[in-house]
């Protein structure tokens, strides 16, 4: 975890020095601690839609970091996205037919 | 870099191979049943799967024939309600999982490499291992048959009808573990076949220079690698409920039936395009040929597949208008139906301007594909009435219904399965297969099938249902509409339709037994294929080539003259084939075979079978998956240079080591 | 050796393993996709049974979904060591994140055979099954992913693993990290939703 010259150029290539790493896990982990206090915080209306940014913020932190993509050629991206796109759109859907989002 | 030149066919590869866990030695044959079992070769695999798939479509054609007779005449006697269940059930799982998807794999896996200028697919193994899968998963689902009993739920399985309680037997087991089985097939061949087409594309071939189909099998599998978790998902939750006391279908605990036909149908509308879209890559290939005309339109016919791709995961529940969704959920689902009719209406449009004007030459294939045009809009049309949700509560569940899947899947995906045999048996098989007989088999076919299927329209319309064993004079109606003679009509056409494809396999052993070798290019074809010899050498292409045009082979072999358009033609086939062989690369390394794809799908009937009978004989399978698995990853996929060094003298490696490096 | 599965002049410049593994997981997607909707639809349909909100430990939960967190970061470390040669790190960071994995699955296994003894079995309802069921996928997952991480160690420790090292650890990484997130999903929705 050195800073000399071949570390940046690794770094450019890999997108993320050991340390970087270190900074997005502790910041998830910073999220995670959030999530479990509206375990004890009433959040009120805003319960819902904070935990579903939080999940996803963490979602797409470990997608693009932890596994690269945001510095990887783009057709992994499309792979992986049109796979999770469709998967969310068909199943909201089917959960639709069932008024599964009407109150 | 290692480079192993691979000895002349006719030479026996004797080797000293390599050895994984230090004990188990290499498969090295390059003849022999050996070469066939244990082979990573995609040519080998495709027609591997083509005969498999062959198998299996007369398996489901007799299940068709038995079905017939019982339904020919008033209070049927040749099959009790409980055998019928199963040969429908058996019927439309054999025909749609075993014979069609296969047969499509078996087309893919030979020609798309040859079409993208490739040697090989990206995973080899794992194409072996995916054939193997399947056929062995095949074979699981039939025992049933020996076995208590076959599943008779419907090919669509629905719960909670298919469940412990109304499906007592193993039938369902077998079935449902036997998809898993294929499932695991379906979705390895995707993920091969994407990374072949993405990654191993000849210099030059960009997306767009691809023929179309290859575009419609990249097409294919992206619906299959994402289609197949969801019936996965699918097949779990029944297994889990018939085996495991889960309770996802029992009713009495607050289950929702929908959640089984949702789940199946997410599955089951991009099925059907699976099961069509070969059909119409094929077509695409084989009209501009027998046309003597580029094809019209080519941008449009990549699209509306990839539109046809996209827009059809949205229409699932056109299927279940009937189940009590609700009016919007219909009023959705309606409307988007009827959206997917525009790509598939572009597709004809082109096809028909790419004949228009065109010399055309009435070749079997030609008249195949033709006939796919025709038979798949009549099924199409009935396809737009059934969109229409008001008047598919009327259709559906009735021999309308069956009527349409069998024009679209028969007139549609097989005419054009059998246009693609006709179009490229002399490549593979280095044969043409006989044109006259060819004319019989189209005939018959067209005839035979039109004589079955045309009359269910009627039939349906006047209220004949769906997966009824026996239909009574009481209820067959009078005047021309009547039950009686319209499917005294059916079955009659459908021994006609048996007879046109006996007429094919007869021309199979026929050109089988005839001396007489076809040229290299019959048909004066477009692609890249053609430009191989018969069988396509093992590697595939002497010099990979570099493509600088949509149809590659074709404008190599003539050329436009600038002023006039007119195309002439400045080299044969033949003249192409030489000089590649002129120069042909000197070091080519081809991925060597393996016994460990064979022996992982093995593992897996195995297992299932232990969850059918007994927990002790699936951890054997366990071991057997974990073996294999641990096996490949320790394997390189090309065996090194040591296997081909130190060889016994005379075996012609001599020439192989004088290769090396 | 080279071999013709990686990618020297391949179409893209990109190699095949890793657009493989990446379709993979998206098909992946599609499969726990369908696990999660059924958990959705079952979740308040508890047969007289335990309802969620009475059976989840959150506390307990939450420490084992930060275990799974972390193991993502030493997966990546390992990676990263792995790019660098290092093979010592590597097999370091590739045990200690088994080991996190382990205690991930030991902490599920604690937290069901808890819920099963307070009256939530697989049987038991519609919510009993589909919980089981997708935390059970999920757990599958994370075990096999446990097993490869372990074989990667030992096929490390002999030197032997066919093509280049550094790309199979980061295969197995985008497993790991995967079945991760597929975990970020599941917490929130199935445990601090309550029902």
């Amino acid at each position: 975890m050195t800073t000399n010259t071949a570390d940046t150029t690794h770094e450019k290539q890999h997108g993320m020095s050991d340390a970087g790493y270190i900074r997005i896990a502790i910041i998830l982990a910073a999220i995670t601690g959030l999530e479990v206090s509206t375990y004890y915080v009433d959040f009120g209306v805003l319960f819902l839609p904070a935990l579903l940014i939080m999940m996803v913020i963490k979602f797409v932190m470990v997608v693009s970091y932890f596994m690269h993509l945001k510095f990887d050629n783009k057709m992994f991206s499309f792979l992986f996205y049109a796979g999770l796109v469709l998967a969310i759109g068909v199943y909201a859907a089917f959960l639709a037919t069932f008024k599964f989002f009407i109150q | 870099m290692a480079i192993i030149e691979r000895p002349a066919p006719t030479l026996p590869t004797i080797v000293t191979p390599t050895t994984t866990y230090g004990v188990l030695k290499r498969p090295v044959s390059a003849t022999g049943w050996r070469s066939w079992v244990f082979t990573v070769d995609h040519k080998k695999l495709g027609i591997m799967y083509g005969a498999a798939a062959m198998f299996f479509f007369i398996v489901g054609g007799v299940e068709a024939l038995l079905i017939r007779l019982q339904l020919a005449a008033p209070n049927g006697k040749v099959l009790n309600a409980d055998l019928y269940n199963q040969m429908f059930t058996m019927h439309a799982t054999t025909m749609v999982f075993l014979f069609v998807m296969p047969m499509a794999a078996g087309f893919a896996n030979y020609f798309v490499p040859l079409q993208i200028g490739a040697r090989d697919v990206a995973f080899p193994r794992l194409n072996a291992f995916g054939f193997w899968a399947f056929l062995f998963g095949g074979i699981f689902l039939n025992l049933a048959w020996f076995l208590g009993g076959a599943a008779d739920g419907g090919w669509f399985m629905y719960a909670p009808n298919s469940g412990p309680v109304f499906s007592p037997t193993n039938g369902v087991d077998f079935w449902a573990l036997g998809l898993q089985i294929t499932g695991i097939a379906s979705l390895t061949g995707a993920i091969n076949l994407i990374i072949t087409v993405l990654n191993m594309r000849a210099p030059g071939m960009s997306l767009m220079r691809m023929p179309i189909f290859t575009w419609m099998i990249t097409v294919v599998q992206f619906l299959l690698l994402f289609a197949i978790p969801v019936i996965t998902v699918a097949l779990f939750l029944l297994s889990f409920q018939r085996n495991f006391g889960a309770q996802f279908f029992d009713v009495a605990a607050g289950a929702d039936p929908l959640l089984w036909q949702h789940l199946f149908w997410i599955f089951g509308h991009p099925e059907v395009y699976v099961l069509i879209l070969p059909s119409f890559g094929i077509v695409s290939e084989v009209l501009p040929v027998f046309s003597r005309k580029p094809l019209f339109g080519y941008p449009f016919v990549v699209f509306s597949g990839a539109a046809i791709g996209f827009v059809g995961w949205g229409v699932w529940a056109h299927h279940m208008f009937a189940s009590g969704l609700g009016p919007v959920s219909v009023a959705v689902f309606s409307l988007t139906t009827m959206a997917i009719a525009v790509p598939t209406g572009v597709k004809i449009i082109n096809w028909t301007l790419t004949m228009w004007g065109g010399k055309l030459w009435f070749t079997t294939a030609m008249k195949f594909a033709i006939g796919l045009i025709v038979l798949f809009t009549v099924g199409g049309l009935s396809g737009v009435t059934h969109a229409v949700a008001p008047s598919d509560t009327q259709q559906t569940d009735t021999y309308y219904i069956v009527a349409h899947f069998h024009y679209v899947l028969f007139g549609g995906a097989v005419l054009g399965i059998f246009s693609g045999f006709y179009y490229w048996w002399p490549k593979v098989f280095g044969k043409l297969l006989n044109e006259k007989l060819g004319s019989w088999n189209f005939w018959l076919m067209v005839i035979g099938l039109n004589l079955t299927f045309g009359p269910m329209h009627i039939l349906g319309l006047q209220g004949q249902p769906r997966r009824m064993y026996q239909w009574t004079e009481a209820r067959a109606g009078e005047g021309f509409f009547n039950f009686a003679f319209w499917n005294l009509v059916a079955s009659i056409g459908s021994f006609i339709l048996a007879v046109g494809i006996l007429l094919f396999l007869i021309n199979v052993v026929i050109t089988a037994r005839n001396p007489q070798k076809a040229p290299l290019d019959p048909w004066n074809a477009r692609s890249l294929e053609w430009m191989t010899t018969n069988p396509p050498k093992e590697h595939n292409f002497d010099v990979i080539p570099t493509v600088h045009h949509l149809d590659d082979f074709f404008h190599q072999k003539y050329e436009e003259d600038a002023a006039t358009h007119t195309m002439t033609q400045v080299r044969t086939a033949e003249e192409i084939m030489a000089e590649q062989e002129r120069n042909a690369d000197k070091h080519i390394h081809m991925p060597s075979p393996s016994y460990w794809p064979i022996v992982l799908a093995f593992g897996l009937p195995v297992i299932t079978m232990g969850l059918i009978y007994s927990l002790l004989i699936s951890v054997i399978g366990g071991v057997v998956v974990l073996f294999a698995a641990y096996g490949w990853a320790l394997e390189s996929s090309t065996a090194p240079d040591s296997d081909f060094e130190n060889s016994a003298p005379g075996s012609g490696l001599d020439k192989v080591a004088a290769n090396h490096d | 050796m080279t071999d013709v599965t990686h990618g020297h002049a391949s179409s893209t410049g990109i190699s095949n393993v890793k657009l493989g593994m990446w379709a993979f997981l998206g098909s992946e997607c599609l499969l726990f996709g369908g696990l999660i909707s059924t958990y959705m639809l079952y979740r308040g349909r508890v047969s007289g049974g335990p309802r969620p909100s009475q059976i989840f430990d959150i506390p307990f939960t939450s420490v084992s979904s930060f275990v799974l967190l972390m193991s993502s970061l030493t997966m990546v470390l390992a990676v990263s060591a792995a790019h660098k040669d290092d093979d010592r790190k590597t097999n370091l960071w590739l045990t200690v994140t088994a080991l996190l994995g382990a205690t991930f699955v030991g902490g599920q296994v604690y937290e069901f055979t808890a819920f099963y003894k307070e009256g939530l079995g697989f049987s038991t309802s519609l919510f009993g099954s589909s919980f089981y069921t997708l935390t059970g996928f999920h757990g599958v997952h994370v075990t096999v992913g446990i097993i490869m991480l372990m074989s990667l160690v030992g096929i490390l420790k002999r030197s032997s693993v066919p093509g280049k090292k550094a790309e199979v650890v980061e295969m197995i990484g985008l497993y790991w990290h995967f079945v991760d997130i597929v975990w970020i999903i599941i917490f929130t929705l199935v445990y601090l939703i309550p029902v």
